[in-house]
């Protein structure tokens, strides 16, 4: 352990601890801009500086490590004095119209520069002019960049794919995309997770709402919403609602007040997702030799968008089913549209509420379409754009009573909900597979070994006598890892789930940002919540699931299901 | 006002006299990866406050480049704005008046001519070629790029084994280094800009000394993977290449030639700069590692293709260890030696007796200092030098000529060897020589002419030929191996025009350094590894202290000390002290730590296996 001084509050903290660690446990919380735990503690922003008593020059407190007997002062006049100048110097090449800013009002900058009592900046201000394929899902506005480095490290360390680099030297130093490509040819998942930890409104998703207000405002719409399992564990944050009122049906009171039309739930898609992939998984593992090991789940499209660039020979191992989002895209513009509303399919606007910014690239592509009226999806709005959509149309969620989702695409099940959450698609499809080879249900329970935040998880299961060895994977970088085992031999599995983004599609790129915390395991905690209190746990008891397969798509793996439900993934 | 005065020093040009000093330490530490067009700028915003004002081309003409270049770096040129800058250059270095605007202008040019790519590259894709990859000066300019900061802190601690350990993750020579290194890593040392560089290899030096390299066991093998690699020279590249192929799990058998390992360290290298013990310390704990030696093995060509047949792969390293021979008359006379031969026999301990003899050594480069060194401690009555441009020009390094000074070694400079003059035995007697007048710079170096002044002779008993050394390629050639001005045409991966066949070293580059072919050494046993179908990391396991919070204020360098001349020049004993505790513990504690403050905390700061 070590003795030393803070703000004159003695400490003992163990060897090895920094000095922003150490002032926490004196009560001082130093701020810090550029700083990310154990993924950027490179002190280049400077905010976090303090004095050490004796030393001329200040240092960043966190990455200096304590030492027996110093005497720190975190807000020195010094100290102060440099927190302050160092802010004022980042808004010199900062564009801060802060009122047009996607960022405003959960901007970190914004609100240190609040906290440490910026009111002028001494300086003439001159920031970097942005070039960016305004179209892409997601946007770089090189005027807010502040340099910290975040999302470089984070598509380094976490996610493997080293799509920016720092470029430049000198006073011109600035982040851009690696080996002198663009953002389309820089083989981007859009996992969106350099978004998430931006500290500024540098990154944004591009914005839709507008497109979807316009549709929603024409009266020959009609506007069929869908909302992805893991929007609901997050949605509140964005909006600070109290967690009791953040639920579920709350939500779907939400949407309905923006004027849509149909309030439908992408657990549905979910469900309908294990029903194609637990049979087709079943299929493959009744005639193993004709498919090439392990299977791989396709319902994450930064994972397909990772595999097709990275391995692609490996793109037919994933699984032929669609997403949820676009299995539902489907089955609203045939089987909505013809049998339960007799529309033309073309009147139909489906947009999706989602967790992600990949979501907004899956929509896109050119041979997911199938139900031959425009695009099966037309809109992708994540989280975020949800959040920013209700306030400017002035609902306020607390005034709401909570509502139904619409029938019949608004019934899911506890298998779908958990689709949000790393480990649920696995243990959704393997509730199933078991009722199919069993014919009778497992404890739904069954297969919760596969929940959890660790990086690589496995499990070995038997049914019907058949031995499963099943890994679930989320993050790139551990989907790295996993691949190269598996291509060396090192490791071999029947099915494996991936998932970009890690935490899952609860730690998603397209959920609403709480600067220094990563709330994936939270928020799975409540999906899991609401599996457990779902009278229906197992998808192929989701009755208008159910009544699909009845009126319109025969069975699982059916031709017409083939047609709308299944994909070769070569878009 | 009085009719004279006398020039005071005031404050204000003895602080800019002070700056100016700062300025030029800072440009020695330039770190690596800079973008060349932004520097280019910035020396060029000096040059144009050096302008006195009076002419057009520099006072308008350089502000007028200075824009140019900002636009190019603004994203906001085209490819017209790079003609644009040639031409004003041009006409600025045709039409300035004195050298502060034509010299500025031909900076400009020359650096248009030596980086336009990264011109172009701003122009076209907004982006420099500059990078970030190994920010740390010190491990950037080692060629091996070893783990300077890392083993620094670890000396400063006074852990000298884990020291050792972690500069073995990527040179198995350790000794060698902290005595003859040649260390390229303190030209840019960031130190410059308070002060001066750290002594990285006085430190070395200290480490080793303190921790003998074969006191400090090697890391385990891994686990054998039946291949078998040919090493073709036992000096540093070859002991280099079977260390890490050892680790690696692979089985390597060293053909030698001469009778011991070492190769220029110990056939090239005399005993007082590098002594036999001390070699014996590095070439035992690469041994340890399992490599199966052959001593007094030839290979030409037949051996070549024979070996070929039995190994897996082969790294050819025989180093360069022909004479170079001076076309004059009289060249083949009694007593004029080559230095390859004399250091040959040395290295075998065969030593010369040159009691009462006076003896020219003709040469400037480090090998003329050995031989004249030499020389001297085998009794020479009179030893000189000499070398057909000036001291300044000499390749040696410049401690190495001070010390043969010291030693009482004269320099005969701007003298070239004319012919040799033999007495009626046969044997040299006189060295006829032509002065020369230094002249214009051609290539790098200004070259001599002959001077207006008559032949000189210059009499001696024996001629030491010390002018340089080729390779023995052409048993290569005839194995159908390509190569260039007799030297092997080996690829940046250290491979050969003939499959699994690679070499390094002295053999490819020339002559060089001994980190150097370490450092090829290293190369070729990565892409070896690969080549046999495997990738095996080589790394340590060694915790690196955090870097202290000393305030950094300026403070001298140690600089190692070396025994009085009078105590050293008569015998082969090592000359050069090492540090004490004390000033190692200050030395280690001036490092600035690279790997941790500034951009080596963000990218490729260490690299903790490759």
């Amino acid at each position: 352990m070590v003795n030393l001084t803070i703000d004159n509050k003695r400490v003992k903290v163990p060897e090895g601890t920094t000095i922003l660690k150490a002032a926490l446990t004196a009560g001082v919380e130093i701020p810090t801009l550029c700083y990310l735990e154990n993924l950027n503690e490179i002190g280049a922003c400077r905010i976090c500086c303090v004095e050490i008593e004796g030393k001329e020059t200040l240092v960043a407190s966190c990455n200096t490590k304590v030492e027996e007997g110093m005497v720190i002062y975190t807000s020195s006049p010094k100290a102060h004095y440099a927190r302050r100048m160092n802010l004022q110097i980042i808004l010199s090449q900062h564009d801060f119209r802060c009122a047009a800013c996607h960022r405003n009002g959960s901007c970190s900058l914004q609100k240190l520069c609040a906290d440490m009592n910026i009111n002028d900046v001494p300086f003439k201000q001159d920031f970097e002019k942005s070039e960016w394929d305004l179209s892409f899902p997601f946007i770089r506005d090189a005027g807010k960049c502040i340099k910290c480095m975040r999302c470089v490290q984070i598509c380094d360390k976490v996610q493997s794919l080293n799509v920016w680099d720092i470029v430049n030297t000198g006073k011109r130093t600035s982040v851009g995309l690696s080996k002198m490509r663009t953002i389309t040819e820089a083989d981007c998942s859009i996992c969106g997770q350099c978004i998430t930890h931006c500290p500024t409104g540098a990154l944004h998703e591009r914005d839709d709402v507008r497109k979807v207000m316009d549709a929603i405002s024409d009266p020959d719409k009609i506007v069929v919403a869908q909302v992805a399992p893991a929007v609901r564990a997050a949605w509140g944050e964005g909006l600070k609602l109290p967690e009791e009122m953040a639920t579920e049906k709350r939500m779907a009171a939400a949407i309905r007040a923006l004027g849509v039309d149909y309030v439908f739930d992408t657990n549905f898609g979910a469900d309908l997702t294990i029903m194609e992939e637990a049979n087709e998984f079943v299929e493959r593992m009744t005639h193993h030799t004709h498919y090439q090991w392990p299977m791989f789940t396709s319902c994450c499209p930064g994972w397909v968008r990772f595999v097709k660039s990275q391995y692609p020979a490996m793109t037919k191992q994933l699984s032929t089913a669609k997403s949820p989002q676009q299995m539902f895209g489907a089955v609203t513009k045939t089987y909505f549209a013809e049998k339960v509303l007799d529309v033309d399919p073309e009147k139909i606007f489906c947009v999706s509420i989602m967790p992600c910014t990949a979501k907004k690239a899956e929509c896109a592509l050119p041979n997911i379409n199938d139900a031959g009226a425009g695009r099966d999806v037309d809109a992708v709005l994540t989280t975020r754009e949800f959040d920013r959509m209700l306030r400017s149309e002035l609902i306020c969620p607390e005034s709401l009573e909570e509502e139904e989702f619409d029938s019949p695409l608004g019934m899911g099940t506890g298998a779908g909900v958990i689709f949000g959450a790393t480990g649920g698609v696995m243990e959704a499809a393997l509730r199933t597979a078991y009722y199919i080879l069993n014919k009778e249900n497992p404890k739904p329970d069954a297969f919760k070994i596969v929940r959890g935040l660790d990086g690589v998880k496995e499990a070995s299961v038997e049914i019907a006598g058949i031995p499963i060895k099943a890994a679930v994977v989320h993050g790139l970088g551990n989907t790295r890892k996993l691949i190269e085992k598996i291509q060396s031999g090192e490791a071999e599995y029947d099915f494996v789930e991936i998932m970009a983004c890690p935490g899952g599609c609860s730690g998603g790129g397209g959920q609403p940002v709480t600067e220094g915390l990563e709330m994936a395991g939270e928020r799975g905690k409540k999906l899991y919540a609401l599996d457990e209190s779902n009278p229906l746990r197992f998808s192929h008891e989701n009755p208008s699931v159910i009544m699909l397969y009845k009126q319109y798509l025969e069975k699982p793996l059916s031709h017409k299901a083939h047609k709308l439900l299944h994909t070769n993934h070569m878009g | 006002m009085s009719r004279l005065s006398v020039i005071s020093t005031d404050k204000v040009n003895s602080t800019t006299e002070k700056l100016m000093k700062e300025f030029s330490q800072r440009i020695i530490a330039n770190p690596p990866g800079v973008c060349p067009v932004d520097m280019q700028l910035a020396f060029l915003k000096v040059c144009h406050a050096q302008t006195c004002g009076k002419c057009v081309p520099c006072r308008i003409g350089l502000g007028i480049l200075e824009e140019l270049l900002e636009s190019v770096l603004d994203n906001t040129a085209t490819m017209e704005t790079l003609d644009l800058i040639e031409h004003t250059a041009t006409n600025i270095k045709n039409s300035a008046d004195c050298a502060i605007g034509f010299e500025s202008a031909r900076m400009v040019l020359a650096g248009f001519e030596g980086f336009k790519e990264d011109y172009i590259s701003h122009v076209r894709d907004h982006q420099c070629t500059g990078t970030f990859e190994q920010p740390i000066p010190c491990v950037t300019l080692c060629p091996a790029h070893v783990d300077i900061p890392g083993y620094i802190a670890l000396a400063g601690e006074g852990r000298c084994d884990d020291a050792v350990s972690l500069i073995r993750k990527d040179n198995p020579f350790p000794t060698a280094c902290a005595l003859i290194c040649e260390h390229p890593c303190e030209a840019r040392c960031r130190r410059n800009m308070i002060d001066d560089s750290i002594n990285i290899r006085g430190i070395k030096h200290y480490v080793m000394d303190k921790a003998n390299a074969d006191t400090v066991p090697v890391p385990a093998c891994a686990a054998p993977t039946g291949k078998k690699v040919a090493i073709i020279g036992g000096g540093p590249a070859g002991l280099t290449a079977a260390y890490f192929l050892q680790l690696m799990g692979h089985q390597t058998t060293v053909f030698e030639e001469k009778a011991q390992l070492g190769g220029m360290l110990r056939y090239g290298i005399p005993n007082y700069r590098f002594p036999r013990e001390r070699l014996k310390e590095d070439i035992d704990a690469i041994l340890s590692t399992g490599v199966e030696v052959r001593l007094n093995t030839y290979i030409g060509t037949d051996e070549l293709n024979k070996i070929n047949n039995t190994y897996n792969a082969i790294f050819i390293a025989i180093g360069a260890h022909a004479e170079k021979k001076l076309d004059l008359d009289g060249g083949d006379s009694g007593n004029v030696i080559s230095a390859v031969d004399m250091l040959r026999e040395i290295g075998d301990d065969d030593y010369p007796d040159f009691t009462g003899k006076r003896v020219l050594v003709v040469g400037g480069g480090n090998v003329a200092m050995d031989c004249a060194r030499t020389a001297i401690r085998s009794n020479a009555k009179t030893v000189s030098i000499v070398y057909r441009r000036r001291k300044e020009d000499m390749t040696a390094l410049p401690a190495e000529v001070e010390g043969a000074i010291a030693e009482g070694i004269e320099l005969l400079t701007l003298k070239a060897p004319l012919r040799i003059e033999a007495d009626k035995a046969g044997n040299a007697k006189a060295l006829w020589v032509q002065p020369q007048i230094i002249g214009p710079v051609r290539g790098k170096r200004p070259a001599p002419r002959k001077a207006n002044k008559p032949e000189e002779r210059l009499e001696c008993d024996i001629i030491i030929m010390a002018v340089g050394q080729d390779i023995i390629s052409a048993p290569f050639e005839k194995a159908g191996i390509a190569t260039r001005r007799g030297q092997l045409c080996a690829d940046s991966s250290g491979a050969l025009n003939r499959v699994g066949m690679y070499a390094g070293g002295d053999c490819v580059t020339g002559p060089a350094t001994v980190i150097k072919a370490i450092a090829a050494g290293k190369v070729a046993a990565a892409n070896i590894d690969e080549f046999l179908g495997f990738n095996h990391e080589i790394s340590v396991d060694v915790e690196i202290p955090e870097p202290l919070l000393n305030d950094k204020i300026p403070c001298g360098r140690v600089n190692l000390g070396e025994k009085e001349s009078w105590a050293r020049k008569d015998n082969f004993e090592g000359i050069e002290y090492t540090m004490s505790d004390e000033e190692a513990l200050q030395e280690a504690s001036r490092c600035l730590r690279c790997d941790h403050y500034g951009c080596g905390v963000l990218r490729g700061g260490r690299q903790d296996k490759w």
